[in-house]
C-alpha cells in the first residue's frame, strides 16, 4: 500500500490536468481578486473609505434614481463612497481573517502534535482544556474576551486564534496518534530521533496537509466571526471600514429602505466565505482523504 | 453502567470546573479585575468594597476558591446597569429565548431533513447537487445578514412583518428563520449522510429484495432509522441556538439571553457578559453529559466498550 504521504509523480500533462478536476476556479479567482484588491486598495478606492462629506449622505448607487456616478455604489449615513470602504474593507477581513486562521493553526496544530505524540498527562492536560472550550459557544467566547481586553484589530486576531485552535487540535491528535504506529516513526525511534525532532521532522510534515483543508474551512468561519464582532461593536473599531462595521452601520438606513448599505457588505462576506468554503472542499477532497467525510 | 455513568459524571465535573477557571483567569491576568468587576466612575470606597468581597488582595488560589463558592451558591454578580442579581436578571430573559430556540429548530429541520432525504435517495444527481450548493450558502450566509435583509425585504418593502420586538407570532417568524438558516445546512448534511449510510444497510437490501415499493422502503425502513443521529445533533444544537443567538437577537431586538449578552457589552456590564458566557458553557456541558448518558441506557455497546 503506498504511504499517504508519497507524492505522487505527475507524469505527463493529462495526469496534471486531471489532479485538477473539478477545481473551483471561480471561488480561486474571486479569492485571488479579494487579495488583490485589499492589496491595492490605496490605488483602487477612489475616495478616502474615513472621511466623508455629510452633504453627500445617503447617495444611492450610479444606477439609481437621484445617484451619480461620482459614487458608484452611493455614499452612507456620514456621506463617505461606500466602493472605497467595501474595497478597504476587504483588507480588514483579509489581513483578520489569515493571521487569525494562522495563529489558531499554528497553536492548534503544535498542541494537537504535542497531545498525540507524547500522550499521558500531557494528552489529558491538552485534551481536558479543548473539550472545555470546545464547549463555550465560540462567538459568545469571543465576545467575552474582547470585553476583557478591549477591541482592536490585533486584539480581534489573538482572540479568534484563541477561541478557534481547538478545531485543530483535535482532528491533528487524531492524525498523529495514527502516524505514531507507523513504521517510518517507529525507524525513527529505532535509529534514536529525540521526541522533539521526529515531531517536527516525520509528523509535522505529515499533518501538514489536514492543517491546511482545515485552515482553508476556518476562513470562513473567522471572517464570519470577525464580522458578527464588528456589527456588535466589539470588533474592529470604528471609522475603520470593516464589512461588519459597515452592516452595523447600514442599519441605521435600513428602515427608510436604504438597501446598499446592508446588501452589498453582505454580498462581499459572502462571496469570500462562499469561496473559501468552496476551495475547502475542494482540498479536502484532493489533499486528505481522511477528512473527506467531515 | 453505572461506572460509566460516574466516569461521565466526573468528566463533567472536570470540564465544569476547568470552564471556570478558565473563565477566572482570563478576567484576573489580563489586568486588573476591578476595572472589569467594579463599575465605571465608582467610589474609591466602592472599590475597595469589590476588593473585599472578591478577596482581591488574597492569593489566587484563594480567590478561585470564593469565585467558586459564590457560583454554586448561584450568585454571579449584580448587573451594573440593571441593578439586579444577574441570575434573575437572566432567568427572566430565558423565556424569550427558549421561545425562539424552539421556532429556529422548527424551521432548521424543516428545510434540512426533507432536502437531505432528497439529496441521499437522488445521490451524485441535480438534487444532490443543489443541496450540496445550499449546504454552502447556509454556512457562508451570516445569519445577521439574512436577517437584515429579511427586514429589508419583509419590513420594509412588502410591509408584512414587523422588524423588532416580541409579543406575536409574526414577531417570531423572521428571527426564526435567520437562526435556524445556519442550522438547516448541518442538519441537511447529517440527514444525507446517515440516509446513505442506512441506505447501504443489509435490511434495506432485504426490504427491496421483498418487493416493497421504494417509497416505503424510503419512508418507513430507512427515514426512521437515519433520523437519530440527526435528532440527537439537533438536540445539542437547540441549547447552542439559545446561547449563539445574541447577533440574530441583536437584529430583531428579541428579548433573550442573547439580547442580554449584548446589552451587556454596549453597558459594559462585566457581570452580565461574564454570567451568560459561564451559563452557557454549563449548559452545553451538562446536555453533553445528558445525551452521552441516554446513548448509554439506550446502546449496550457504548457502555459495555467502556
Amino acid at each position: 500500500m503506498a504511504m499517504r504521504s508519497e507524492a505522487v509523480p505527475l507524469t505527463s500533462r493529462a495526469d496534471f490536468f486531471r489532479g485538477l478536476e473539478g477545481f473551483p476556479l471561480l471561488p480561486v479567482l474571486i479569492l485571488a481578486g479579494v487579495a488583490f484588491v485589499a492589496i491595492f486598495a490605496n490605488v483602487l478606492a477612489p475616495y478616502d473609505p474615513e472621511v466623508g462629506s455629510l452633504a453627500a449622505r445617503f447617495h444611492p448607487p450610479a444606477w439609481q434614481a437621484g445617484g451619480s456616478s461620482e459614487h458608484l455604489l452611493g455614499t452612507d449615513h456620514l456621506g463617505r463612497d461606500v466602493l472605497s470602504r467595501l474595497i478597504f474593507g476587504a483588507r480588514v477581513s483579509m489581513v483578520v481573517g489569515f493571521t487569525a486562521v494562522m495563529v489558531a493553526g499554528a497553536v492548534g496544530t503544535g498542541l494537537g502534535i504535542l497531545s498525540g505524540y507524547l500522550g499521558g498527562w500531557v494528552d489529558q492536560v491538552i485534551m481536558r482544556i479543548t473539550d472545555t472550550w470546545l464547549a463555550l459557544p465560540a462567538l459568545t467566547f469571543a465576545i467575552f474576551l474582547t470585553a476583557i481586553v478591549g477591541p482592536s484589530e490585533m486584539n480581534i486576531v489573538v482572540i479568534l486564534g484563541a477561541v478557534y485552535w481547538t478545531r485543530y487540535a483535535r482532528v491533528i491528535r487524531g492524525e498523529v496518534l495514527s502516524l505514531k504506529e507507523r513504521e517510518f516513526v517507529r525507524l525513527a525511534i529505532v535509529a534514536g530521533c529525540s521526541k522533539w525532532s521526529i515531531m517536527r521532522r516525520h509528523i509535522l510534515p505529515n499533518v501538514i496537509n489536514s492543517a491546511i483543508v482545515l485552515g482553508t474551512l476556518m476562513l470562513g468561519v473567522v471572517i464570519v466571526t470577525e464580522a458578527a464582532l464588528s456589527f456588535l461593536g466589539v470588533g474592529v473599531p470604528p471609522p475603520k471600514p470593516a464589512w461588519g462595521l459597515m452592516l452595523a452601520d447600514g442599519k441605521k438606513g435600513l428602515m427608510v429602505g436604504y438597501w446598499w448599505l446592508t446588501v452589498l457588505p453582505g454580498l462581499c462576506i459572502m462571496l469570500m466565505v462562499l469561496s473559501a468554503n468552496l476551495l475547502g472542499d475542494w482540498l479536502r477532497v484532493k489533499l486528505d482523504p481522511q477528512l473527506r467525510q467531515l | 453502567m453505572t461506572r460509566y455513568i460516574i466516569r461521565r459524571i466526573g468528566y463533567s465535573l472536570v470540564s465544569l470546573l476547568l470552564l471556570s477557571l478558565t473563565i477566572f483567569l482570563f478576567v484576573r491576568v489580563t489586568g486588573d479585575p476591578t476595572t472589569l468587576l467594579v463599575e465605571p466612575g465608582a467610589s474609591q470606597a466602592d472599590i475597595n468594597a469589590i476588593r473585599e468581597r472578591f478577596g482581591l488582595d488574597q492569593p489566587i488560589w484563594l480567590q478561585y476558591w470564593t469565585f467558586i463558592g459564590s457560583l454554586v451558591q448561584g450568585d454571579f454578580g449584580q448587573s451594573f446597569y440593571y441593578r439586579m442579581p444577574v441570575l434573575e436578571l437572566y432567568v427572566s430573559r430565558l423565556p424569550s429565548s427558549l421561545l425562539l430556540a424552539p421556532a429556529a429548530m422548527a424551521f432548521s429541520l424543516l428545510i434540512g431533513i426533507p432536502s437531505g432525504v432528497l439529496a441521499a435517495v437522488r445521490v451524485g444527481r441535480f438534487w444532490d447537487r443543489a443541496g450540496k450548493i445550499f449546504a454552502l450558502l447556509g454556512l457562508s450566509l451570516p445569519s445577521f445578514w439574512v436577517g437584515l435583509v429579511l427586514i429589508l425585504f419583509f419590513s420594509v418593502y412588502l410591509e408584512w412583518l414587523p422588524s423588532s420586538g416580541s409579543g406575536t407570532v409574526w414577531h417570531l417568524l423572521m428571527p426564526a428563520f435567520a437562526l435556524g438558516w445556519y442550522f438547516a445546512a448541518a442538519h441537511m448534511r447529517l440527514t444525507r449522510s446517515s440516509m446513505l449510510e442506512v441506505l447501504g444497510s443489509e435490511y434495506i437490501k432485504l426490504a427491496r429484495l421483498k418487493g416493497l415499493p421504494e417509497s416505503l422502503v424510503i419512508a418507513k425502513h430507512a427515514f426512521k432509522n437515519a433520523l437519530i443521529p440527526v435528532l440527537t445533533l439537533a438536540g445539542i444544537n437547540l441549547v447552542i441556538m439559545i446561547n449563539v443567538a445574541v447577533v440574530v437577537e441583536t437584529v430583531f431586538a428579541w428579548p433573550g439571553i442573547g439580547r442580554l449578552l449584548y446589552e451587556g457589552i454596549t453597558f459594559r456590564d462585566f457581570p452580565v457578559v461574564q454570567a451568560v458566557v459561564l451559563l452557557g458553557g454549563g449548559m452545553i456541558v451538562i446536555v453533553n453529559l445528558l445525551i452521552d448518558v441516554l446513548y448509554a441506557v439506550i446502546d449496550p455497546r457504548i457502555r459495555l466498550e467502556s
